[in-house]
């Protein structure tokens, strides 16, 4: 009896695996057969593309931001190759965060200078700066808020602090800091693509060069209402004082409205301004030995110590500088 | 000087609010538990307190730890679902399996597809169908209703037959057999079945409440029940002998509870009137096929989870006509 | 009396509370210094024609209009011109204005006939009336200032069969048009006369909502006793519901006629015409009188006295809150124009301009926004919608900033009722995300539309 039932499971066993084996067997001939068409019809129906377009995509970052003007970085790259075969260069084609030199190597051509952007708040409106007179309570959306009213501090042209330019980022670098309720850019991630400066309601945030060693100087104000109007919701608007064009040995600031604006192609970033302001709007950034120049810290005094310190000089200056608040590029 | 506030218009508003929805989807309710307590005792009571109990506490749970969002178990949506969930239980069903039917129905019902107003199916059939296929046995032994001054409140359950099994299994002439042809007795719910279920009576007067208050529209139910009615009418006339006759498709089974409560859900059904008036018929239609049919005797929950699933195509087919456009004639 | 109509789809039932119902029109002191905006009417704002010094007449022109969609801007007091500054009105923004140093007398431009006098006789034209509406910057009082002599001109191939005086007045808490109905009732019924004539009709139809049953009785009373004066002007009664005062509901439910998507009520055959628009239109063409005053309400639950007063524009909107009992302490929103489409402010001084109706006064637990929960797609909303539309879906397209979807489901059609935002039990702000997205999808339709 006891053999018997071996003999049965044993039977059984025999059986399953049999069944098994002939389902492993049918199942992977088939699908080697399929893996065989497939490749055929893959290999058919192959679209042929130039392999450089392959390459000039990868020396892009992949993004998709539109900051070149283009559907996406596979589109600048096919434009580039486009236009080299035309024309021989890749002239007025450039992703904001990109050395165009590298794609154009990979065309066999030069391109221009890579000038790196980055964007930048002109607004210092900060819950300190310009205290809220009104509650909000609606949608948080600037570009709705704009239509509602002037702001929490009533300057009509400032910040609004509710995000749409964070929401718009595609490299993660904005965020709304939030004691001041103001937009900070990280200067490790933007790009300067420009997408967050067409976003903003009021046109606050501009996409400017990052200038050598990373200095800039701006005017970190977008109102151009009269002085005593301006006064009246912020500490650190602009006035239209001109104190700083009379200042500036470059003739790089003009007068927009009431609100001066610093060309930054003629500015040398030599911070004289900054240091003649007297409501302290102007914003020089990444200037050695300054007191570091965040907005919580704004106050009635301008941004920049009035101390002796090395002028634009050649290379040696870096090796001498050790400031507190560069941001290693 | 005061800070005013700025807002976007309208700057009044109606005293209506979700809360007060559901709880009076909740009081409208209350009948039938009533009445369910009074045919089947402590059970239906215990079943009621813990399947309620189970489904708040799985929110909370969920939105508390899981989510780290805020909390929401007081807007009674919660309680809603556990309340229609023992609805649709046998009383005597095991106390644990309750509880895992609600922390289905809540937690994959409802939380997963993000919580209140995103799922697309009716999170308490979504509890009872998963009990239904996970515990068969449990969730198909149907105790019989006997009034509680007859047995007493603590009294075991009795189970039998339900008149939609007896049709199933054994067909029209043992419905007359049974003795279960009386159409009172199913009306006032001296019947075996889910304890929700079976009072017809008590839920209509909570229907009807709901329907005065402008709770829910009449349109889908009246939908569901109509289309119940002919159809089955219509097999009836064909063949007497086989089909019932179609007044008794409407009080058996859970026919009227799902009408009501569960297919006029809003989350889960269409919005406009002809698309409200599509989803009834369509429930109408699968529930009958089930019944006569289909291997289940009831096919209230199978039929309304289906047409939960075509919402969203008839929403974007039946939209409402816009004040002032006309649609160009076909030439 | 007709029987009551209405529009048959959608709209909701807000709290009347017409509390200054039965409070007379007070005439209102003008303070020392008035401010008079330019803009003060939809479209381009006036051109400033003063300067600093100017000595100004009352009624004189001191802004022109600039472009087809503008109107004139007329001096309300005699006086000198400050100065041409800004000044914060009720958006928030600053914008231009006229600021002028008051004399106590006031001494009116020439051509004005001063008297009070009813003048039954229209002695001008269709044209010439058009012409002095235009002259006399008169816009839509009920709060949409949309200049009244661009609505006059029909244009070619289309003809005005009805003149509807829009007298409905929907808004919770105002009643500025329902006091002028009553106090100047035959001046109002000349000033519709006035109207057919300009567009060369001779059928008037004053659509009034039935909670104003004085007025009715009244205006009825009136065209029947002066039956050869006021021949083809009738009331029609229609049913309280809120948005019956907008355009295109007022003409569906007075006529029958939809007004075409994206088109104009003329395409219907009618014309219409708010109350205080109306009268100023008399006044205009009888005696010469360019707009410069206007009724408003001050109103709100805690306000001590409720009340309408006859302000000229200019006159910082505080003075008339001090007037009707002053500012409560509860006050958290103050609200130009009614509760359902007035726009908040930000300060209280700012100068009241053709468009204000109503200054409303609410406290916390009226206006406060409610906590807002998940839709529970309930359809309240659409069902609320007087335009057909779905709220839900338009809320949810526009948050995700889909604008192709947003204008196949007809956004540009919405009327900003707020009846949608008022009816849903999640207390979700509907219209803010509603009209963001129209916003949004009309400029790229507009930028679709010049290339």
């Amino acid at each position: 009896m006891q053999v018997l039932k071996i003999e049965n499971k044993l039977k059984i066993l025999l059986l399953m695996s049999n069944t098994l084996f002939i389902s492993l067997m049918v199942l992977g001939i088939l699908g080697g057969i399929l893996a065989v068409i497939l490749y055929f019809v893959a290999q058919k129906f192959k679209v042929e593309e130039n392999p450089l377009i392959d390459e000039a995509e990868a020396c892009l970052p992949g993004a998709n931001c539109g900051g070149c003007g283009f559907a996406g970085c596979r589109a600048l790259a096919e434009a580039c190759v486009k236009q080299a075969a035309e024309k021989g260069n890749i002239d007025g084609l450039a992703c904001p965060g990109t050395d165009m030199g590298k794609v154009a190597a990979v065309l066999g051509l030069t391109a221009a200078a890579f000038e790196p952007k980055i964007a930048v708040v002109r607004c210092n409106g900060s819950c300190q700066n310009s205290p809220a007179k009104v509650h909000y309570e609606g949608a948080d959306i600037c570009a709705f808020a704009n239509t509602l009213y002037a702001g929490k501090g009533g300057c009509s042209k400032g910040c609004l602090g509710l995000g749409d330019c964070v929401k718009k980022c595609n490299f993660d670098a904005l965020h709304i800091d939030k004691e001041t309720g103001l937009p900070v850019v990280d200067p490790d991630k933007c790009v300067g693509c420009g997408v967050c400066a067409k976003t903003c309601p009021r046109g606050i945030i501009e996409v400017r060069p990052r200038g050598k060693k990373d200095r800039r100087v701006y005017v970190c104000c977008s109102n151009t209402d009269k002085g005593a109007l301006v006064v009246k919701n912020c500490s650190v608007g602009c006035i239209g004082c001109q104190k700083c064009l009379k200042e500036c040995p470059f003739e790089a600031i003009e007068m927009r409205g009431n609100l001066a604006y610093i060309d930054p192609t003629k500015c040398k970033a030599c911070g004289k301004c900054a240091k003649v302001c007297p409501r302290g709007s102007i914003h020089a950034v990444n200037f050695p030995m300054a007191k570091p120049v965040t907005p919580a810290l704004q106050g009635a005094e301008p941004a920049v110590k009035p101390q002796p310190r090395p002028e634009a000089q050649p290379v040696e200056v870096k090796t001498e500088v050790k400031p507190e608040n560069t941001v290693t590029a | 000087m005061n800070k005013y506030t700025i807002s976007g218009s309208p700057h009044v508003h109606s005293t209506e609010n979700t809360k007060k929805i559901m709880y009076r989807v909740l009081l409208a309710l209350v009948p039938a538990l009533l009445v369910a307590i009074y045919y089947f005792g402590w059970y239906a009571l215990r079943l009621t307190i813990v399947s309620v109990g189970a489904c708040m506490l799985t929110e909370w749970l969920i939105q508390k730890y899981l989510i780290k969002g805020p909390l929401t178990i007081n807007d009674g949506s919660a309680a809603l679902t556990g309340l229609l969930l023992a609805f649709n239980v046998p009383a005597n069903l095991p106390i644990w399996m309750v509880i895992v039917g609600a922390v289905v129905a809540i937690g994959i019902g409802k939380m997963a597809f993000g919580g209140l107003g995103k799922n697309p199916f009716n999170p308490a059939l979504v509890g009872r169908v998963f009990m239904l296929v996970s515990f068969p046995t449990a969730m198909t032994t149907w105790p019989k209703a006997t009034p509680i001054f007859d047995k007493g409140f603590f009294a075991d359950a009795v189970t039998g037959p339900t008149p939609l099994g007896l049709l199933k299994e054994a067909g029209v002439g043992s419905l007359a057999e049974a003795g279960d042809l009386q159409f009172l007795d199913m009306v006032l719910g001296n019947r075996g079945g889910a304890f929700g279920e079976v009072c017809t009576a008590a839920l209509l007067l909570g229907a009807i409440y709901l329907i005065c208050r402008r709770v829910i529209e009449v349109f889908t139910p009246l939908s569901i029940l109509l289309t119940v009615y002919v159809f089955t009418g219509i097999c009836h006339l064909i063949n007497p002998e086989m089909y019932i006759s179609p007044q008794y498709h409407l009080v058996y089974g859970g026919l009227i509870l799902g009408a009501f409560f569960m297919a006029t859900d809003m989350v889960t059904s269409p919005m406009t009137i002809r698309g409200k008036l599509l989803f009834g018929f369509g429930v109408g239609v699968i529930t009958v096929v089930i019944r006569l049919w289909g291997a289940y005797p009831e096919g209230v929950s199978f039929a309304i989870l289906i047409m939960n699933a075509l919402t969203p195509l008839i929403n974007k087919a039946f939209k409402p006509k816009v004040f002032g456009v006309v649609k160009p004639s076909k030439k | 009396m007709n029987p009551i109509k209405t529009f048959p789809r959608g709209g909701v039932h807000p709290e009347e509370n017409k509390l200054s119902a039965d409070k007379p029109i007070q005439d209102f002191p003008m303070p020392k210094q008035i401010i008079v905006p330019m803009g003060q009417c939809l479209g381009a704002p006036a051109e400033c024609i003063v300067k600093k010094g100017d000595r100004v007449l009352t009624g004189q022109l001191i802004g022109t209009a600039k472009g087809f969609v503008s109107a004139n801007v007329h001096s309300p007091a005699t006086g000198t011109v400050a100065k041409v500054d800004v000044v914060m009105d009720h958006t928030g923004y600053y914008k231009p204005a006229v600021f002028i140093d008051r004399e106590e007398q006031d001494e009116w431009v020439e051509g004005v006939i001063q008297t009070d006098e009813l003048l039954t006789d229209i002695k001008l034209d269709s044209k010439q009336i058009i012409d002095k509406v235009k002259e006399c910057g008169i816009v839509g009082m009920g709060g949409a200032t949309f200049p009244t002599h661009v609505k006059l001109m029909v244009p070619e191939g289309k003809k005005a069969e009805y003149i509807i005086i829009n007298a409905a007045e929907c808004e919770p808490y105002l009643t500025c048009d329902y006091r002028l109905l009553l106090e100047k009732t035959q001046e109002f019924l000349i000033g519709v006369k006035i109207l057919m004539k300009a567009v060369n009709t001779n059928k008037g139809i004053i659509g009034i909502e039935e909670n104003k049953m004085p007025a009715i009785e009244l205006l009825e009373k009136t065209i029947n006793e002066h039956q050869d004066l006021y021949a083809g002007i009738e009331v029609q009664p229609l049913k309280t519901k809120y948005p019956q005062g907008g355009e295109k509901q007022i003409i569906k439910a007075i006529t029958g006629r939809e007004v075409p998507s994206g088109k104009l009520p003329i395409e219907t055959g009618c014309v219409v015409v708010n109350v205080a628009s109306t009268y100023a239109i008399y006044e205009a063409v009888q005696k010469n009188k360019p707009l410069i005053e206007r009724i408003v309400t001050v109103t709100g639950k805690s306000v001590k006295n409720p009340g309408n007063f006859r302000v000229r524009f200019g006159t910082p909107a505080d003075l008339l809150i001090e007037a009707a009992g002053g500012l409560p302490d509860d006050i958290t929103d103050v609200i130009n124009g009614g509760p359902m489409m007035g726009k908040s402010v930000s300060v209280t001084n700012f100068p009241c301009i053709k468009g204000t109706s109503g200054i409303l006064l609410m406290t916390l637990d009226e206006a406060q926004d409610r906590r807002q929960t998940n839709c529970i797609r309930c359809g309240r909303c659409a069902g609320a919608c007087p335009m057909g539309l779905q709220p839900f879906l338009l809320h949810k397209l526009a948050k995700q900033n889909n604008f192709d979807e947003t204008e196949t489901n007809h956004v540009m059609d919405c009327i900003e009722c707020g009846s949608c935002e008022f009816t849903c039990p999640a207390n979700i702000p509907l219209l803010d995300y509603i009209r963001y997205g129209k916003a949004k999808t009309g400029a790229i339709i507009r930028a679709r539309n010049q290339k």
